[in-house]
């Protein structure tokens, strides 16, 4: 049950979107996220749409695990479009009682649906296809010049990796105690509210204990091998651009291009005509 | 009550790029009142085999009839099969929750909805049986040594009052002295109250001093089953899937090698004491009379 988060779970594929650069990865999709923000049109979204498509394509991980993570966000896309459908005021298109649905709502709405599952997919496809000790080593380097602002950059990354690396850990012992308790009898499912949230103390409070336990072990681990943050660390593996990496930054500005250009190159074309 | 599994098989994560097949056509049947070892390499399926015993994962394929019910049914009562077949994962201390050692055994019996009086007797006889002191009783389980943990979260399952006890690594991470002090408190239940009892284990010791079945598993499958003496006896096929029989048989082998005739299906050091003594005696009078 708890196996269903795929947002921020590694697929393991042998393809060009895996050997990327996580420097790329990250920027892509940062630049993909701002983009469907700015895009205001059908033909921009198109655009995007198809960037998308290809890139999932050439990732060569089964569509249907980028979808999973849709789950999480269908509750929120149905309260925003609900809102957005019923409260903008505009052109009325149809009415039902004291409510009216107007033009803009439903361009509105529809926008913010694509917008939220581009924004989901596209952020899932960066995780599907990058492990997490790559994105926090993409983003240590990406966030490097704010160590001039004093910013503890290599600290902020240690803990994400950390944080990160500990998620299927802490998985695996929520399952564990669950059915160590479950063994005792224990009932997680049935029940008013009150009870069920009662229940979950036997779970919670083990659950605690080993992640503190776990927290204290690591931290003595890293000291004994005198951890000391950033400074003069070197790298196994350090980051290094290679061809296709500035291939990827190419294909990421033309899309923007593209994208930004769409709406009035479809208004030309329907002009001439 | 006995426990019959029908050709039982395990997936992980079937229908994904990472399918692991845990178990693959499991037939076993296991009797009232047999002391059981469940040995095998790590990530043989010790831990997925014990656990679809009491319906925590259910199976792929196959059926698992307890009492003749089958588990999977869906009027059966997982909760009812889960008082029957007591469980004890391994490191079983990492699950206790309640501020004092006694209220934490309560937890058990309490989820059966019994009444109040038995669900105290039922902790404190559990407790009493796996050696806890009273003066224990209302201290925080946090504040206990490792192995006084490992015994109240034993105690926790046994309030339960199983007919089946399982039992997964109960000696991991322990002291010897620990070690000793719950194996042998395992085997005075298990003599007290004739209940059956499944012992899984990597320790050919610890296994071969007190049970008298051992079920080998390897990737998946059951690759011996039968009386510690003659599973022992494979010592070779043992080692090739990373087991060993006790260090006793070896050296009984050893000597029955170099010319000494002994038995060499001896698996505890008990036996082997014997077994010596006799042949050293047996030796000396032939001596006088010749």
């Amino acid at each position: 049950m708890l196996r269903d988060i795929t947002l921020g779970q590694y697929y393991q594929t042998d393809s060009v979107i895996h050997r990327l650069d996580p420097r790329v990865k990250l920027a892509a999709t940062i630049i993909f996220i701002i983009s469907l923000f700015v895009f205001n049109d059908i033909a921009g979204y198109i655009v995007a749409a198809l960037f998308l498509a290809i890139v999932i394509k050439l990732s060569k991980v089964p569509f249907k695990f980028m979808v999973k993570g849709m789950k999480a966000i269908v509750f929120l896309l149905i309260i925003t479009v609900v809102f957005n459908l019923f409260l903008t005021p505009g052109e009325p298109v149809l009415r039902i009682w004291k409510l009216t649905i107007t033009k803009e709502g439903i361009k509105l709405a529809a926008f913010l649906v694509i917008r939220l599952s581009f924004l989901i997919i596209g952020s899932s496809v960066m995780t599907l296809t990058t492990t997490p000790n790559q994105l926090t080593d993409g983003m240590e380097s990406l966030m490097s010049p704010l160590k001039k602002l004093k910013v503890p950059v290599h600290e902020v990354a240690m803990m994400m990796s950390i944080a990160l690396r500990f998620i299927p850990i802490l998985m695996e012992e929520t399952d564990k105690i669950m059915k160590a308790q479950m063994a005792r009898g224990a009932d997680f499912e049935s029940g008013n509210v009150i009870k069920k949230a009662k229940s979950l103390v036997p779970l919670l409070v083990p659950l605690f204990i080993s992640a503190f336990r776990r927290a204290n072990d690591l931290a003595m681990a890293m000291e004994a091998r005198c951890y000391r943050g950033g400074e003069h660390r070197t790298r196994m593996k350090p980051l290094h651009y290679v061809k296709r990496d500035f291939a990827a930054y190419a294909c990421v500005a033309l899309y923007l291009i593209t994208g930004a250009a769409a709406g009035r190159i479809a208004e030309t074309v329907c002009a001439l005509l | 009550m006995p426990i019959i599994l029908d050709k039982v098989s395990h997936v992980y994560g079937e229908d994904t790029a990472m399918a692991v097949t845990a178990l693959k056509n499991i037939s076993l049947v296991i009797p009232d009142g047999q002391f059981i070892g469940l040995i095998g390499h790590t990530g043989s399926g010790k831990s997925t085999l014990i656990q679809h015993l009491n319906g925590l994962i259910k199976a792929t394929s196959g059926n698992i009839y307890f009492n003749g019910e089958d588990i999977d049914a869906d009027d059966f009562d997982k909760k009812r099969l889960r008082s029957k077949v007591g469980l004890v994962f391994q490191y079983p201390e990492h699950q206790l929750f309640e501020t004092d050692v006694f209220s934490d055994v309560c937890y058990g019996p309490k989820n059966l909805g019994l009444t109040q009086k038995e669900i105290q007797l039922r902790a404190y006889e559990a407790l009493k049986l796996v050696g806890i002191e009273d003066e224990y009783f209302y201290q925080s389980p946090f504040d206990l040594s490792g192995g006084q943990k490992r015994r109240v979260a034993i105690a926790g399952v046994l309030a339960m009052k199983p007919e089946v006890l399982i039992l997964d690594e109960p000696t991991a991470g322990l002291d010897p002295e620990g070690r000793d002090e719950i194996l042998d408190q395992i085997s005075k239940l298990k003599k007290e109250t004739g209940i059956t009892v499944i012992l899984v284990s990597h320790s050919m010791e610890d296994v071969a001093k007190y049970v008298d079945r051992i079920i080998v598993m390897n990737r998946g499958s059951v690759m011996f089953d039968d009386e510690p003496k003659e599973v022992f006896r494979h010592c070779e096929e043992l080692e090739s899937v990373g087991l060993a029989a006790p260090q006793v048989t070896y050296i009984m082998k050893k000597l029955r090698d170099n010319g000494y005739d002994v038995r060499d299906d001896v698996t505890t050091i008990e036996e082997a004491k014997t077994e010596i003594i006799r042949y050293f005696s047996n030796l000396k009078s032939a001596k006088t009379r010749g």
